[in-house]
């Protein structure tokens, strides 16, 4: 069709009706806690898009999905999505969302936080509860930083890259957490950007389908202290650095996954596999060493 | 509402307090317990670990006591009753979720069985030092409830009261057993189901949109709850939040958020305090004291009666809220409290504030490792007496 041709009248229009002025994901949205705290360009808006994209494509009944966030930039995510959604303290959202998962077994848990709260004060509860299998979807947001404090150095800094404690840059290693994830039992494991919304909402969708520990890394873009403090522009920037160094290798070996600063970030889906989870296998095992007496958890 | 059967072990047992506390657990219908082993505490956890199978309840053991608290709270959210179990060091842990607990007013129990401290302390011997830890241990103002119980009867009978508490006030009950009541073995009778009544958790049935998960008047009339999972879309937070649940970070939030929390339990002290008395209507001196301590301390009461001494005792059973009211009274009556407890001076604080000066307060400390020498206890009240 010519370009001139499109009635103008109707492509341009303002929308003026109710109807029109609603956010087409308000349902899933606490629209009136907007505006919300974060800065402009910082990718954590695009992954909370991301999720309610993966959401509504898993067709899961959103009334039983519980979120979970622990403290942080990324963990005010729980608070601006309307479903069942708990912020809880920093480092703790996994755990905080075992008893969600167990509690009530029909519930599909999901977690969103950041790096910090989840590798670094919360790592032990991460290996554990991916060793356990429990049935969550956790969706890590690594912005290489701490955000909501300040841009101090975390379990996630590049080497090298610049933090306010880490001022002559990180001599730390850091996690490579795909491998992290495989290695402590996840099921599905995954990493994208914060540029890659339409694939990180299908492996959101996947996730949330998949029965068990799964797991996805997203790289974000943190604007206002990681791009600042080692002058790499805007957040634009760091978008666009994603788009020139991000490798999309399915399948690929988890433990050349590591980030160097600057350089080439490896993205796709790395594991995929079957696994009964704690609640599956605790119930079998019950239920044959017991037999008659094993009375199953049903919940409240 | 009663209890149901088949949780309950009906019937007469010789059992220690560790066990008969998971038996209360379970007759007070408690589903879930997510823990981490430590002395003298596991024998509640091992306990549970065998009987929840069995009664369809759901027992995890977490990483560590951080993580069990955290679960706890979770878990409470989708309707189940949950409790966790420590002893001090795991104690220390779980602080910091207490907090949130406390906060997101959920109600639950945690069962700090006391051993010595600071630190790693007497891993296998008795203490009542985390008293004040009990009451603000985590930071920031908030009131909890606590409760003490002096048998392996007390120990089932009163974890029911704890989870029945916990229900009733939106809050966290901490059940401050001690090593000498966890270990020590007697008769626990336990009654028939249907004679065993339960405070079923108030929950919200009208309209959706209607819902706000808190009510902040500070009074008994709290905010009934709903489960996650049942389309409500709740939101709930440690951040100070309004009605709704929303994070709103200013002072006149923080007020209404926090005088509520505090005022529930202040309001209504009087209300939930529990205590038992003896031979105090011609007292002169009384013996206030809890846990193991009361056990040792009546042997010096019935010694000091014997000696023609007037001498009473009240017993703390709900310790946090404190019975200032009748400490007050009682100061007004008698020349002096004395108060034995196995630390070096937490509930007699709360005694001394309260007799204001009306009565003198006697502390009779021990370090811990081992219960009073009642004589130790007999000296106080002579010297009381005096
Ligand atoms: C126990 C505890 N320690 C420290 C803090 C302070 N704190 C708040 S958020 C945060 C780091 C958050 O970093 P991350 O999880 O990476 O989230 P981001 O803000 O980067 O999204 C810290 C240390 C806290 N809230 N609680
Ligand atoms: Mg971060």
């Amino acid at each position: 069709m010519n370009v001139t041709e499109q009635p103008f009248s109707q492509s341009l229009e303002i929308p003026s009706t109710e109807e029109s002025l609603k956010h087409p994901m308000e349902d899933y949205l606490r629209i009136e806690r907007f505006p919300h705290i974060w800065c402009a360009t910082c990718g954590l808006g695009t992954v909370l898009t991301a999720f309610i994209t993966g959401l509504q494509k898993s067709e899961l009944d959103p009334d039983k999905v519980s979120v979970v966030s622990g403290i942080g930039c990324t963990g005010r995510s729980a608070g601006y999505l309307r479903l069942d959604s708990f912020h809880s303290t920093h480092g703790r959202a996994v755990p905080f969302a075992t008893g969600l998962a167990l509690g009530n077994p029909e519930l599909k848990v999901a977690v969103i936080s950041g790096d910090g709260d989840l590798i670094a004060i919360g790592g032990n509860h991460f290996i554990h509860t991916a060793r356990r299998n429990i049935d969550m979807t956790v969706i890590c947001v690594n912005n290489f930083n701490y955000a909501m404090t300040g841009g101090q150095a975390g379990p996630t800094t590049p080497l090298t890259a610049n933090a306010s404690t880490a001022p002559y840059g990180c001599y730390e290693y850091p996690f490579n957490l795909p491998y992290l994830a495989e290695s402590s039992g996840a099921v599905y494991v995954a990493r994208w950007t914060a540029l890659h919304i339409r694939r990180l909402a299908n492996a959101i969708c996947e996730a949330l389908l998949k029965p068990g520990f799964s797991f996805i890394e997203v790289i974000c873009p943190c604007s206002t202290l990681y791009a600042r403090r080692n002058r790499l522009g805007s957040g634009l920037d760091l978008m666009k650095h994603y788009h020139d160094q991000a490798i999309i290798r399915h399948g690929a070996d988890t433990s050349e996954l590591q980030i160097d600063f600057q350089k080439e970030i490896i993205v796709g889906k790395f594991v995929d596999i079957e696994k009964p989870t704690f609640a599956r296998k605790r119930d079998d095992y019950l239920s044959e060493r017991l037999g008659k007496d094993y009375v199953p958890y049903k919940g409240p | 509402m009663k209890a149901d059967p088949l949780g309950v072990a009906t019937g007469s047992h010789y059992m220690d307090g560790d066990h008969a506390c998971a038996e209360g657990a379970i007759a007070a219908g408690c589903r879930y317990l997510a823990g981490y082993p430590i002395t003298p505490s596991t024998e509640v956890a091992e306990r549970i670990a065998v009987r929840f199978p069995k009664v369809g309840g759901m027992f995890i053991q977490m990483e560590d006591e951080l993580a069990s608290m955290a679960a706890v709270v979770g878990a409470t959210w989708t309707g189940v009753k949950a409790m966790t179990v420590t002893s001090g060091p795991g104690f220390s842990l779980m602080m910091e979720n207490i907090g949130l607990a406390a906060m997101m007013e959920t109600p639950c129990v945690v069962v700090n069985v006391q051993r010595g401290g600071p630190s790693t302390g007497l891993p296998t011997l008795a203490a009542q030092a985390d008293m004040m830890q009990a009451r603000w241990g985590s930071h920031g103002d908030y009131e909890i409830i606590a409760l003490s119980p002096n048998s392996p009867q007390e120990c089932f009978d009163l974890t029911i009261t704890a989870f029945n508490l916990a229900e009733q006030w939106r809050v966290p009950v901490m059940f401050m057993m001690d090593e000498c009541v966890g270990h020590m073995s007697e008769k626990v009778d336990i009654p028939a189901a249907d004679e065993i009544t339960l405070t079923a958790r108030k929950f919200y049935k009208g309209k959706k949109a209607n819902y706000k998960p808190y009510k902040f008047n500070g009074q008994a009339k709290l905010a009934p709850m709903v489960k996650a999972g049942d389309g409500y879309r709740i939101h709930v937070t440690g951040l100070t939040h309004d009605e709704r649940g929303y994070p709103l970070i200013d002072a006149e939030t923080q007020a209404r958020n926090v005088y509520h929390l505090v005022n529930k339990i202040r309001n209504n002290a009087e209300k939930i305090c529990l205590f038992e008395e003896d031979q105090v209507a011609d007292a002169e001196v009384v013996v206030i004291s809890y846990g193991i301590s009361s056990r040792v301390a009546l042997k010096a009461v019935e010694q000091a009666r014997e000696d023609g001494l007037k001498v009473g005792m009240l017993r703390l059973i709900v310790v946090w809220p404190f019975p200032e009211q009748r400490i007050k009274q009682l100061a007004k009556q008698v020349k002096s409290f004395v108060v034995p407890e196995i630390n070096l001076g937490q509930i007699s604080l709360e005694v001394e504030r309260n007799a204001a000066g009306q009565a003198q307060t006697i502390l009779v400390p021990h370090p811990g490792g081992w219960v009073h020498d009642p004589d130790d206890i007999l000296k106080a009240i002579k010297e009381g007496a005096a």
